[in-house]
């Protein structure tokens, strides 16, 4: 059988709207010493491989994997660049471990949002040139249309909705390297100026910078080590269309697919019942009752009765982005599933092996993207 | 074997026979230089290069960098380097970025700088020589200087150096 | 023959191969051309799309396309709709890397059948390709130079001659062997007939670089299909295994590196030859697609994979053993400088040739010997990275 892989480590700079004390190089740095250190691993002496996520357009340097051997530790290894979500490089981790010819894998992902003079402007280049470019300049465009959609056809309230932000700014909080916690009042968000109605300023994550590294091994590494960490049980990813006209707006069928695929790794029938806490996409607000409905963690429940009955609040039977997933935390572009990774290994090791079985993390690639990534980490 | 792909022309794209949609990217940044780079440029002002040495390895990185690229500690001590070095490699460029012809050949060359570890260069311009010392090869390993901008002239960019020139007497 | 330390669990072949033309322009989208190559592969194996698990693509920088995200742009065209679908980005070294991922996919057991897509429409930026280098550089220590992407490889080529003393001329005949080679390639965009004394009469554009010197700008598109030994053995009865997969990247800072040989390139070679139980690579290596953007790099990397010693890999080449009827033929297909250099999809068409070459489907391009064990490598970001991949019939 191939080995089992384990999450040995994780570090993570604080997140910041802004950062314009530290070059990327630097950011990196610190997450990765962190990382390390957490892991107790010697880079030079133990990483086998390191997989960075980056597109570079966001960097505003072309061919952007030059940049990142040497604050990684990764000068003259097997380095390379998975253009996505870092939550996908933790998935090519997991399967160069699962190989048997690698040990010990870093993943790096980081967000310098603030290097960049007008994002939107940048947005607009990943749409299709043909036909979408001469008609929309900024993603919260489809993000309205999307939100309407979902709105109507699963019957959701824009109560519900706006709780979904009071409820991650507050829990983000209790998590010291989040910048956005804040106490907001759900009126608040349903009366903030509309961007793409039904969309709403509140409803958007706003962007921070910041890096995260995770160290992965496989059992071997592990056990020599000495570490007594959580188990990646499943992965699972998947693309839709990248024609944007073609998608299920209301309920993304790829994501669906990604959590089916992990979810069967894992051994899961029940993902209600297996899963005991979920750090899932909420670039929008929306999002997180659209990903909780994909994912199948709604179980009985309506999405607005999630909210109403208090399900995913951190107390709650299923806790959902208790640390403030990106409405608290900020949107880290690529850094995204890495952050979200972070966060739920906090959660993993402060309520240890007997409260929490299993936690999920998703990720989504944003517009015009159609791609998912979902891992199952527990003991 | 026939392999599929259609091939045309720059004179049928020209002549409107190939149709497109044209775009210019709008992509801006502002890069943060950081510490170690701040502090690089700040001193080039001052006509000073300097470099950053790992303490862990002995290394002294130029350009610097706050973590040692081969030992992974942080380097933490700030060495000033000699203006002054040897040229590791050298060509004669005919064209500019975009790819169109220059007016005037341009000698550019790797430079290792006293002071500095074995091998660490950085790229610049190389002035008052030529272009057949290049070819035949006699520039390599010669000593060559930083001619600099005039003090007021600066701006805290590696500009602020107008070119190497080789040392009188080498 | 010795086999040490195979260590990983699952067998991987390939099992189909395709491509496009290779040209100057043309006329299909990237996403049409992505889709071309899948299409001959598919074929070649005598598969669907449906039969396909995962799906894997490889293209160099977004700029070229002015597309950001551009691996998303193409999740339909590369066949990665509803499936899982990634793309690997190592610049230059891609190509070959995107098979190195792909192998990951199947050798990690999570998938039985798997899809490689790379392809480059460099055409498509305006003025010149050559403008979307310019923003590969540091901005802070090389940018304000006007530092162009020839440069620093005339830096690279110039410190290598110095060191070891090699001439123009000999340089000049590994253009003069690979665009001959071409002339039998389907897809060759600058196949010719040309001699040493046309490579050193081109337009010098930074000395030592000449126009003959270096591969054109291309469009085109190359897939490859992957699995497992069961479905291997099911599909074909001439499966071609990928024993060894390596790559390793350099430090960024290339001026603080030794230029004269290419040590990121020894590293993977290595790891690569170690998968693959392989002790003396001159002599168990039949047949090798080295990356050759410029004909000094095929040289370069020769040397860096030990397919020759330091400074040697000129004279190996001057007294033929590269050859296609020699000792060690190197770039049979006629590499990056014959057939073009459409970056992520020329690095993928090595992997083809030596498929292609391991089994005896070549046709006039097959090399003399009987080749059993092969090897497809490609380079890239700044003269920093290589990525490997040997097979075996």
């Amino acid at each position: 059988m191939p080995s089992d892989v384990y999450i040995i480590g994780v570090g993570s700079t604080r997140f910041s709207p802004s950062t314009p004390e530290l070059s990327f190089k630097e950011l990196m740095f610190e997450a990765a010493v962190k990382a390390y250190n957490d892991a107790g691993i010697d880079a030079r002496r133990d990483l086998d491989a390191i997989v960075s996520a980056s597109e570079d357009y966001w960097e505003g340097i072309s061919i952007f994997d030059e940049y990142i051997p040497d604050q990684l530790g990764g000068v003259l290894k097997p380095v390379f660049t998975v253009s996505g979500d870092g939550l996908w490089g933790v998935i090519h981790a997991y399967m160069l471990i699962k190989t048997g010819a690698f040990n010990i894998v870093a993943v790096e992902a980081h967000s310098k949002a603030s290097d960049i003079v007008d994002i939107n402007s940048i947005w607009r280049m990943a749409f299709d040139p043909y036909v979408i470019r001469p008609l929309i300049d900024n993603p919260h465009v489809l993000a309205g249309l999307e939100m309407n959609i979902f709105m109507e056809n699963l019957d959701v309230d824009r109560d519900a909705i706006s709780l979904v932000v009071s409820k991650n700014r507050a829990n983000a909080l209790n998590n010291p390297i989040a910048p956005y916690g804040s106490d907001v009042d759900p009126d608040m968000v349903s009366e903030s100026r509309v961007v793409s109605y039904p969309l709403r300023e509140l409803d958007i994550s706003s962007y921070s910078d910041g890096a995260v590294v995770a160290v992965l091994a496989g059992e071997t590494a592990a056990r020599d080590l000495g570490i007594d960490a959580p188990k990646v049980k499943g992965v699972g990813w998947v693309s839709g269309s990248s024609y944007i006209e073609e998608w299920d707006y209301a309920s993304p069928e790829f994501v669906w697919r990604a959590a089916q695929m992990a979810y069967s790794q894992a051994g899961i029938d029940d993902p209600y019942d297996s899963i005991d806490v979920a750090f899932i996409d909420d670039r929008y607000s929306f999002r997180e009752l659209q990903s909780i409905y994909a994912l199948g963690l709604n179980d009985g429940y309506s999405l607005n009765e999630l909210m109403y009955n208090g399900v995913i609040y951190p107390d709650g039977d299923l806790p959902v982005n208790p640390f403030g997933g990106y409405l608290g935390c900020g949107y880290p572009l690529l850094a995204g599933g890495l952050l979200k990774l972070y966060n739920a290994m906090m959660y993993l090791r402060s309520a240890g092996p007997d409260t929490v079985e299993s936690a999920l993390v998703m990720a989504r690639m944003e517009y015009p993207s159609p791609s998912a990534a979902v891992v199952i980490l527990g003991w | 074997m026939k392999l599929p792909g259609t091939p045309y022309k720059d004179v049928d794209l020209k002549e409107g026979r190939i149709p497109y949609v044209e775009d210019k990217p709008d992509a801006k940044y502002r890069f943060s230089a950081g510490i170690a780079m701040s502090r690089f440029l700040e001193e080039l002002k001052n006509g000073r290069i300097m470099g950053l040495k790992c303490l862990n390895c002995g290394r002294i990185y130029v350009p610097p960098r706050t973590f040692c690229s081969y030992c992974f500690k942080p380097t933490s001590e700030w060495v000033q380097v000699k203006d002054t070095g040897i040229v590791n490699t050298a060509v004669v460029s005919y064209i500019a970025a975009d790819r169109g012809r220059m007016d005037k050949p341009l000698v550019v060359a790797v430079i290792e700088l006293d002071g500095a570890s074995p091998g660490m260069g950085i790229l610049h311009k190389l002035g008052n020589v030529d272009p057949e010392d290049v070819k035949n090869g006699k520039i390599f390993g010669k000593r060559v200087r930083a001619v600099w901008r005039p003090e007021e002239e600066r701006t805290g960019s590696i500009t602020d150096i107008l070119y190497f020139e080789p040392m009188e007497g080498d | 023959m010795a086999r040490m330390n195979i260590n990983f669990k699952n067998r991987v072949a390939v099992i189909g191969a395709g491509l496009t033309l290779f040209r100057r322009r043309m006329y299909e989208t990237t996403r049409e051309l992505a889709w071309e190559a899948a299409k001959q592969a598919l074929d070649n194996a005598g598969l669907t799309l449906r039969d396909i698990d995962a799906v894997v693509l490889g293209t160099a920088p977004d700029a070229f396309d002015g597309i950001h995200m551009q691996g998303e742009h193409m999740t339909d065209a590369a066949g990665g709709y509803m499936k899982p679908y990634t793309r690997v980005f190592v610049g230059g070294g891609t190509g070959v890397f995107a098979a190195i991922a792909g192998w990951w996919h199947v050798a990690s057991g999570l998938f039985d059948r798997v899809l490689v897509v790379a392809e480059e429409k460099m055409s498509t930026v305006r003025p010149h390709p050559q403008y979307v280098f310019h923003h590969i550089f540091d901005p802070i220590m090389d940018k304000p130079l006007g530092v162009n992407l020839i440069w620093i490889f005339a830096l690279e080529m110039a410190r290598y001659m110095y060191k070891y003393n090699i001439k123009k001329e000999d340089i000049a005949l590994v253009s003069v062997k690979n665009k001959r080679n071409a002339l039998d390639h389907p897809a060759a965009q600058v196949a010719a007939k040309i001699t040493v004394e046309d490579v050193l009469n081109s337009e010098v554009l930074v000395w030592p670089v000449q126009r003959l010197d270096i591969s054109p700008v291309s469009d085109g598109a190359a897939a490859i299909v992957l699995t497992n030994e069961e479905y291997a053995k099911q599909y074909t009865d001439t499966p071609v295994w990928i024993e060894g997969v390596g790559w390793s990247l350099d430090t960024t800072y290339w001026t603080n590196r030794d230029l004269a040989f290419p040590k990121y390139l020894y590293y993977a070679g290595k790891m690569a030859y170690k998968m693959a139980g392989i002790d003396n690579p001159r002599k168990e290596i039949d047949v090798a697609e080295v990356y050759d953007p410029f004909d000094y790099k095929e040289l370069h990397h020769m040397e860096g994979l030990q397919l020759a010693r330091k400074g040697e890999a000129p004279i190996l080449t001057r007294e033929g053993v590269t050859e296609r009827d020699g000792d060690l033929p190197i770039n049979p297909s006629g590499g990056l400088l014959g057939v073009g250099n459409p970056i992520a999809a020329a690095g993928l068409m090595k992997v083809a040739e030596i498929f292609w070459q391991l089994r005896k489907e070549a046709g006039k391009r097959q090399v003399a010997k009987d080749p059993v064990t092969g090897l497809a490598q490609a380079w890239g970001d700044l003269m920093q990275i290589g990525t490997v991949v040997i097979m075996r019939v």
